[in-house]
């Protein structure tokens, strides 16, 4: 499976990264040499395998329902770009389309 | 052409825990911005979750009220999507493991009849925070709300009506309500509805495109926007047209849907396990403990009511609505008032009230405790039924003692024979008349007679001892 | 203060016996590494002042014989987060970024009292094996100047090995501790999954991260080891283990220990002169008394390809909260959101972690996720059954740790490919959350060859007992680099 321009586009809109032409020439064609060689995978069978997402020994943790004092909002705010009364400011919002 | 409609309803609700589903940040409402949020909330570099004990709990009570089978092997999911009030740019949620899957929720129909409407999963989420747009160009950031944790009921398409919808969304309100999970407030947004809506012709055994409606924030909105689109699918579908899924908004002010945005394709928020917290076991003896820490639900405590107070079915049903009624009433009975006499006023007067001001019964000056008193005033006779009406829209609206007020204002029912016999043969004095028309058998002379006694008395009169009193000495004229 | 000379337990001494003070320590400390990093390039940050203030106050409360690393001076890669202190992923997107609270582990080494000098540099997020892909500057190799000092943890290392410090802070997803400790000839150690806390390090794959220590002989490995691991809460995969000494039991003695070397690490690609080194290697641990055979690992060979997707997946989903808007870079000339987000991430990511995005975005997609994410994960599976089916016969497993020697600077960055395939021998010990440790070795054309022990899990015992008895036997670790001349 070769990857296309125009795929490498779409992924490229799902994660917020645009690309020049040229660019776009060089990703697709590293992008297909990665994905050529994950597709070695495809000679394994995985039948039946269940699939490892953590090798974390622990198992059941969880926090008791306490709550701590906020942080310092002035801490929090140090690193914000744009801020007002207490509010982190961003330009406007055009498409609505993410919204979960 | 006739059609069968199909709806489907996702509802979230936001649980009442003290701390937030994956930090430990307080859940509060109405701070100032950004004053209950720590580094957790605002995805920091290198921060990681840490999930609430309560938050699953919560989830639980639900699930098992929702009459849910429990996912005894959970793990959290990541969903993927940038908003700005989503600060790590993606959801923690149960997309693969939801804790409860497959239950149901028995509405009764307006015609009183009963269905069970399948509930095909239940999961617990974290929120977002709340961006405000502004007309300057700008958006608006508060994260107090973000990370407060969600459940996420997802419905079978077993609705069939806008009606019914409504009737569900009443129902689940109203469980989860009792089980003490949340305040379940559309207003306030801590229970929030998404609808799907298809219709088809009858006897066609596919479903019809469905388009949706987002974050509708109040039954009656569902169920007039659900009418609404039935009718415009229909509408479009005889017309020859067809339906294309899309996403619409329901207008309060025309009482229509209106297209917010087209479909294409499926979202992808690339959902995978979130690999910074251990899967969890919920064993047999947890999930024990969870059923037996529900509290009792409106059926049990409706069968209560009327086995062991004497309350009517029907009022008993009414009583267990919400469970602000029905804490209240229990509370009034508590206080020592007859439970019959509390469920009258309670249906009553303060529910016309209510819906007259347009109030919550938590926004009333009035507490159970002179409720109950006022009812004790009235059973045993220090105030008259009529007199009761006053001394109610005193404590309906203020903090008033209402034995106090009724002394002080001497309001008190005037039963003492020795004060009131010289009233009754002043008022025969000056009524010579009408004793004459009593003797001749005309009855409505004693109605006159009653009338002035309750003039010179200022309505304070016991009518049951003037009547008594009055007829005794009309005799010994 | 002659680093090569010295390490923690002479410093210490000299500190308790007040041959000298913390403050001269770091006064010093400071003065080799303006001297020296200007050929080697390993710090991004240095944190003169706030050392200085922390050396005097170690000076003024005393030092006992209990605080073994009290006053002594320490590197931090730059992807722990540290309050106050730029902390930068070697990223433009986190150019300026003042971190609002400190790293587990720097809770952990401020407790232990030691002296934070500065920040290292790193791929940017880590990702890479050269370094180069650092959006501040390219660190050089302590050995050879020309050649790239490995990565992601390239710093530290080159500067753990130059002699400007005797230990900092490393973190490992696919090798970046045990690789760039090899191509320099010091000690480096990724411990098991959940043995160091993670909270405070910038994420990249959140199932394969780990913090380690970075030293120039085994036994300060494990006296920092010993000093940063244990359970946090903050860090819900932690394990509730009690942290053993890690220092208690070296002595030399391996007698009986069961040695596997898998045949898979052996050929792959290994260089002559790495497998030679190894071959070596098995010859020293057989006349310590260890037991030394042949096992197989068969489906370690399709690490890289799970790796690659498993780190990239998690990684696309770790970066997305650099988005411009809370902190960090924030692109000029924005005029609507989507400008903030794109303009900002295509303006402050480098080509290797956009690649990674890409790579991670597209392996979770919904048309793609089964035949890759879930896939990985499964052979993931496969992969971790192999190790374990090992180590039911064997106490430890001996391998190259890289293929080759270091590589020239600027010779692969645009081959991602063969850049990749380089981790080999590494990825395998992160997708299954073993402890791995890389020590020197050998030596080729006046460059470092790395060994690297695998332990089961929870294992770093023995692998400190083997790395030890090693180190003792040979001369390799004494070896010392001259840089630009002089050292």
């Amino acid at each position: 499976m070769a990857i296309t321009a125009d795929e490498v586009k779409h992924v490229a809109q799902l994660a917020k990264l645009e690309f020049t032409d040229d660019e776009l020439q060089m990703f697709a064609g590293q992008m297909d040499d990665i994905i050529k060689m994950v597709q070695q995978l495809s000679e394994v069978d995985t039948t039946g395998v269940p699939v490892t997402s953590t090798v974390a020994e622990a198992k059941n943790v969880m926090r008791e329902d306490k709550a701590i004092k906020g942080t310092d909002r002035e801490t929090l705010m140090h690193n914000v770009p744009q801020k007002d009364r207490g509010f982190v400011k961003v330009p406007a919002i055009i498409d609505e389309s993410e919204e979960g | 052409m006739n059609f069968t409609t199909t709806i489907g309803l996702e509802v979230h609700v936001e649980m009442k825990t003290n701390s937030k589903a994956f930090s430990p940040a307080p859940v509060q409402y109405g701070q100032e911005p950004n004053t209950n949020t720590n580094v957790i909330d605002w995805g920091y570099p290198g921060v990681l979750p840490e999930v609430n004990q309560g938050a699953l709990e919560y989830g639980m009570r639900a699930a098992l009220a929702l009459n849910c089978h429990i996912t005894k092997d959970i793990h959290f999911d990541r969903k993927n999507y940038f908003y700005p009030d989503n600060p790590k740019a993606y959801q923690i949620t149960q997309a693969q493991t939801p804790i409860g899957h497959d239950g149901f929720l028995e509405v009764e129909l307006e015609d009183g009849s009963k269905k069970k409407i399948g509930i095909e999963e239940m999961h617990v989420e974290e929120d977002a925070g709340k961006n405000t747009h502004d007309p300057d160009g700008y958006s608006y950031v508060d994260l107090n709300r973000q990370g407060t944790p969600l459940i996420e009921i997802v419905s079978k398409p077993d609705i069939a009506s806008a009606d019914e919808a409504y009737a569900y969304l009443k129902k689940l309100r109203q469980v989860i309500q009792f089980t003490g999970v949340s305040d379940v407030k559309m207003e306030e947004g801590s229970m929030r509805a998404d609808a799907n809506i298809s219709v088809r012709p009858i006897g066609s055994d596919q479903y019809g495109t469905k388009t949706e409606m987002k974050n509708l924030n109040s039954f009656e909105h569902v169920r007039s926007g659900l009418k609404f689109e039935e009718k415009r699918q229909e509408n479009v579908i005889r017309a020859g047209g067809s339906i294309q899924q899309e996403t619409r908004r329901f207008d309060v002010n025309t009482g229509e849907t209106v297209l917010m945005r087209v479909k294409e394709g499926k979202s992808d928020y690339r959902y995978f396990p979130e690999p910074d917290l251990p899967p969890i076991h919920i064993s047999d003896d947890w999930i024990k403990e969870v059923k037996d820490s529900i509290p009792e639900m409106p059926e049990q405590r409706r069968a209560r009511y009327v086995n062991e107070w004497g309350v009517t079915e029907y009022d008993a049903n009414v009583l267990t609505q919400t469970m602000e009624m029905s804490d209240f009433f229990e509370a009034t009975v508590a206080a020592g008032a007859d439970p019959k006499l509390a469920a009258n006023w309670l249906m009553g007067d303060v529910s016309a009230y209510m819906n007259d001001k347009k109030l919550e019964l938590a926004d009333l000056a009035l507490t159970p405790e002179h409720l109950a008193q006022m009812i004790g005033l009235i059973k045993d006779e220090t105030i008259s039924s009529k007199i009761a009406k006053k001394v109610f829209k005193q404590i309906v609206a203020n903090d008033t003692d209402p034995k106090a007020w009724v002394e002080e204002k001497g309001m008190v029912q005037l039963s003492d024979p020795e004060t009131l016999q010289p009233i009754i043969d002043e008022v025969l004095d000056n009524n010579a008349k009408s004793i004459e028309d009593f003797k001749n058998g005309k009855d409505r002379a004693v109605g006159f007679l009653v009338g002035n006694i309750m003039k010179q008395t200022r309505g304070k009169a016991n009518p049951k001892v003037v009547n008594k009193l009055l007829m005794a000495s009309l005799k010994e004229r | 203060m002659d680093y090569f000379k010295n390490d923690l337990s002479s410093l210490h001494a000299g500190l308790l016996n007040k041959d000298f003070s913390a403050q001269e320590l770091t006064a010093e400390t400071f003065e080799q590494i303006k001297a020296r990093d200007q050929k080697i390039e390993s710090f991004l940050t240095l944190n003169e002042q706030q050392a200085l203030a922390a050396a005097k106050k170690v000076d003024e409360d005393g030092i006992t014989d209990a605080d073994k690393l009290a006053g002594i001076p320490v590197g931090i890669k730059d992807n722990i987060v540290t309050k106050g202190l730029k902390t930068t992923a070697a990223s433009k997107i986190l150019g300026n970024f003042e971190p609002v609270y400190d790293a587990t582990v720097m809770d952990k080494l401020n407790a232990a009292k030691m002296i934070n000098v500065g920040k290292l540099n790193l791929d940017e997020f880590a990702m890479g094996g050269s370094t180069e892909n650092s959006a501040f500057k390219i660190t050089k190799n302590a050995w050879d100047q020309t050649k790239v000092p490995g990565g992601s943890s390239g710093g530290p290392a080159a500067a753990v090995a130059s002699g400007q410090l005797l230990a900092a802070l490393g973190t490992d997803t696919g090798g970046s501790i045990r690789q760039p400790a090899a191509f320099n000839g010091i000690v480096g150690v990724k411990p098991t999954y959940g043995r160091v806390s993670r909270y405070g390090v910038i994420a990249f794959g959140s199932s394969l991260d780990q913090v380690g220590p970075m030293t120039r002989s085994v036994k300060d490995n494990a006296l920092m080891l010993s000093a940063i691991a244990g359970h946090d809460k903050h860090d819900f995969t932690t394990s509730e283990r009690e942290v053993p000494d890690f220092t208690a039991k070296l002595d030399g003695d391996i007698k009986g220990m069961r040695i596997g070397v898998p045949k898979e690490f052996m050929d792959q690609g290994v260089a002559d002169d790495v497998r030679e080194a190894i071959k070596n290697a098995i010859k020293i641990y057989e006349k310590l008394g260890a037991t030394v055979e042949e096992v197989s690992l068969p489906y370690s060979k399709y690490g890289v390809p799970v790796y690659y997707i498993i780190a990239s997946s998690e990684a696309s989903s770790n970066l997305q909260r650099y988005d411009g808007i809370r902190y960090g870079f924030r692109a000029d000339d924005v005029k609507n959101l989507e400008d903030v987000y794109v303009r900002s991430r295509s303006e402050g990511f480098g080509d290797e972690v956009k690649r990674r995005i890409m790579l991670g975005t597209f392996s979770l997609s919904a048309g793609t996720y089964d035949a890759y994410f879930k896939k990985a994960a499964q052979v993931r599976t496969l992969i971790c059954q192999d190790f374990s089916n090992v180590f039911e016969n064997y106490d430890l497993i001996l391998a190259p740790t890289t293929t080759s020697t270091a590589f020239g600077i600027g010779e692969e960055i645009n081959d991602p490919v063969t850049m990749y395939m380089n981790d080999i021998l590494t990825i395998p010990v992160n997708l299954t959350g073993l402890p791995g440790m890389s020590l020197p070795a050998g030596f080729s054309n006046g460059l470092p060859i790395g060994m690297q022990l695998i332990a089961p899990q929870f294992g770093e015992e023995t692998m400190y007992r083997a790395g030890y008895a090693f180190e003792q036997a040979t001369d390799f670790h004494k070896e010392v680099p001259t840089i630009g001349g002089e050292n």
